[in-house]
């Protein structure tokens, strides 16, 4: 479908459309920061929100999912959770970290019930509209998104271009009624604004190109960045657990009150936990700190990247907020490496 | 992507298939043999070296390698060491109880590929010996297609050492050269004494023609490299199976990664060649 124009209170109007239609979650203020949540009302929409505390992941690979349940007798049956929902609102980082997440649970074995959920989700993005203050998407190629939603909105003065790139997103547009067509002024500030991203969405300086981040890893094994870095770290995972790229997690089974019958649910787990890579027996395979935090960033810039063809960072600066000790920067921990190539 | 696009699969990878203890058999003071049949009736289609998930409902899931070979047609041998909860809650189940069993998972001794007519050198250390007993039995059940075969074990006393009846029946075979030792013998220990790598150069290994499948703790491999180096075994030659925490079995979870590779997708059973730069290996 062709870019159209909405204008504020058309935009409204569409958004208590949606939220009447579907089950809507989109970014709201909490506190002096921003949540997605369950919508009420447009209002409490704010597409003009810098970052969320956790990223939209937690919809597509929620924090505990149930995959089956169980009798202790042996019986075991499927659990495909998920329900139709509008995510509202996602910044293009947050696209680009849902597209590599679809790669990454469908590519070699296919996790169905991943793609259970994510088939019924809708993804209206919206162009960042304010940077947050440890914003690095531009250095990381997704300060905007060519794909990987079913509309995008970008706010261009007082006005919104909308287009729809699916069906899915065809029928949620549907509901905003006949819309114009998108002016060619409109059009050439959209322009104007994708490239202005790439310049507001880098708050923090890369200095590489993200194409290098797998090679310069492949050199720094060693580095002393890594423990000294380290020697701060609490393990306490808060980098890998508002991350919109980490897809680690562990499987548990909680048995019911009747004690016969149970459910076997994952939940999200990370590589900086201490007991991540611990086996029966009470061996740890990372049992330094200083392992587990290179292993993070190897996870993720290397790893990842050899085996689905992504660098698993897409510059949000979640982790670098979250993180008490202030070691958690991509930007700042890659720029240490560079310093002594 | 988007969600249209996305590949869908019916299959859950993460659903056990219901299985039934047979029978338990006691080996050590930590190890207990199960043998163990699924519910369905139908095979489980492994290969030597592969594990399986498997499933103590209500208690978990744990990485367990499968000790009998593919040829045994009426479910599967599993050893079992009490180690971890898991475990335990195994070793508590009856005779007629049920599992549940996923996989089978990863790679395998290469018994189908270049080990066919090479000599082979099967290298067990403590609790190794259950995993690579599965190619240990492929081989000798289809003896003709393999050349001169050496099972080296070693053990840390003799009370861990596993399936008794059998080491004394390879001791005895012709066409099987074995040789064993213990860390610290006890007072009615006859046999060798000493770390397992004393036996590599006594063994008479060609290193021409032989294949290492070897299974045992990861300092075991650090010393036995070094043996085998010291008779020329290349790297090419030789496997090993390296343990992490395989969790999901699929490549998803992440737990058990060595550096860039996946324990439960690109192994458990790695050939050394493959694993020479990947510091957290070995």
């Amino acid at each position: 479908m062709s870019p159209k124009k909405l204008s504020l209170p058309t935009m409204n109007d569409w958004v208590a459309a949606v939220i009447r239609e579907r089950r809507v979650f989109g970014p709201q203020a909490k506190g002096d920061r921003f949540a997605y949540d369950l919508l009420g009302c447009p209002a409490d929409l704010r597409l003009d929100h810098d970052v969320t505390i956790l990223p939209p992941k937690k919809y597509l690979m929620p924090p505990r999912e149930v995959l089956l349940t169980f009798t202790r007798s042996g019986k075991f049956e499927s659990v495909m959770e998920g329900e139709p929902l509008v995510l509202f609102g996602v910044h293009p980082y947050d696209v680009a970290a849902i597209a590599q997440m679809d790669r990454y649970f469908t590519q070699d074995n296919v996790d169905s019930h991943y793609v259970a959920r994510r088939k019924k989700v809708t993804i209206v993005a919206c162009d960042v509209q304010s940077a947050s203050e440890n914003v690095f998407a531009a250095c990381m190629g997704t300060a905007t998104v060519p794909d990987g939603f079913d509309v995008l909105l970008t706010l261009v003065g007082e006005t919104y271009v909308v287009e729809s790139r699916t069906a899915a997103g065809d029928a949620l547009l549907a509901l905003a009624g006949g819309l114009e067509d998108a002016d060619a002024v409109s059009l050439g500030r959209r322009e104007q604004l994708w490239m202005d991203a790439q310049k507001l969405l880098r708050r923090q300086n890369l200095r590489c190109q993200v194409e290098d981040l797998p090679g310069l890893l492949d050199r720094s094994y060693e580095h002393a960045a890594w423990r000294q870095k380290s020697e701060l770290c609490f393990s306490c995972g808060s980098c890998v657990m508002v991350c919109p790229s980490c897809f680690c997690f562990d499987v548990q089974d909680e048995v019911g009150w009747d004690l016969v019958s149970g459910e076997r649910r994952r939940q999200w787990d990370g590589c900086l936990l201490t007991q991540f890579a611990r086996v029966a027996g009470d061996h740890n395979f990372r049992k330094l700190r200083e392992e587990r935090y290179r292993h993070r960033f190897y996870r993720k810039g290397k790893y990842l990247h050899d085996r689905c063809g992504f660098v698993a960072c897409v510059g949000c600066g979640r982790c670098t907020t979250a993180c008490t000790s202030e070691i958690a920067s991509p930007v700042a921990l890659y720029n240490s490496l560079l310093e002594d190539q | 992507m988007t969600a249209e696009a996305l590949i869908c699969s019916d299959k859950d990878l993460y659903l056990p298939q219901p299985a039934t203890v047979v029978s338990k058999t006691v080996l050590t003071a930590t190890e207990i043999l199960f043998h163990i049949r699924l519910d369905s009736g139908e095979e489980l289609k492994h290969m030597p070296g592969q594990f399986v998930e498997v499933t103590v409902p209500g208690v978990g899931e744990a990485p367990i390698s499968v000790s009998s070979s593919p040829d045994r047609k009426d479910g599967v041998e599993l050893v079992v060491r009490r180690a971890g909860r898991v475990t335990s809650a195994m070793h508590d189940r009856r005779c007629g109880e049920k599992l549940g069993i996923r996989g089978p998972f990863g790679t395998h001794y290469p018994v189908d590929g270049v080990m066919r007519g090479r000599d082979i050198v099967f290298i067990a250390g403590g609790i190794g010996l259950a995993p690579l007993r599965s190619a240990i039995h492929w081989v000798l059940n289809h003896r003709q297609d393999y050349g001169k075969v050496t099972v080296l074990y070693g053990t840390k006393s003799p009370a861990e050492r596993l399936f008794l009846d059998e080491l004394s029946d390879w001791s005895c075979r012709p066409d099987v050269t074995f040789m064993e030792t213990v860390d610290r013998a006890d007072a009615n220990w006859k046999g060798n004494v000493g770390v397992i790598t004393r036996l590599i150069p006594t063994a008479g290994i060609d290193a021409a023609r032989a294949v290492v499948a070897a299974c045992g703790p990861p300092i075991m491999y650090k010393f036995v490299m070094v043996s085998l180096y010291a008779i020329d075994v290349m790297d090419q030659s030789i496997y090993v199976s390296l343990e992490r925490r395989m969790k999901c079995g699929i490549g998803k979870c992440g737990h058990c990664q060595i550096n860039g590779l996946y324990a439960c997708t690109d192994g458990p059973v790695f050939n050394h060649a493959d694993i020479l730069g990947v510091q957290e290996a070995i």
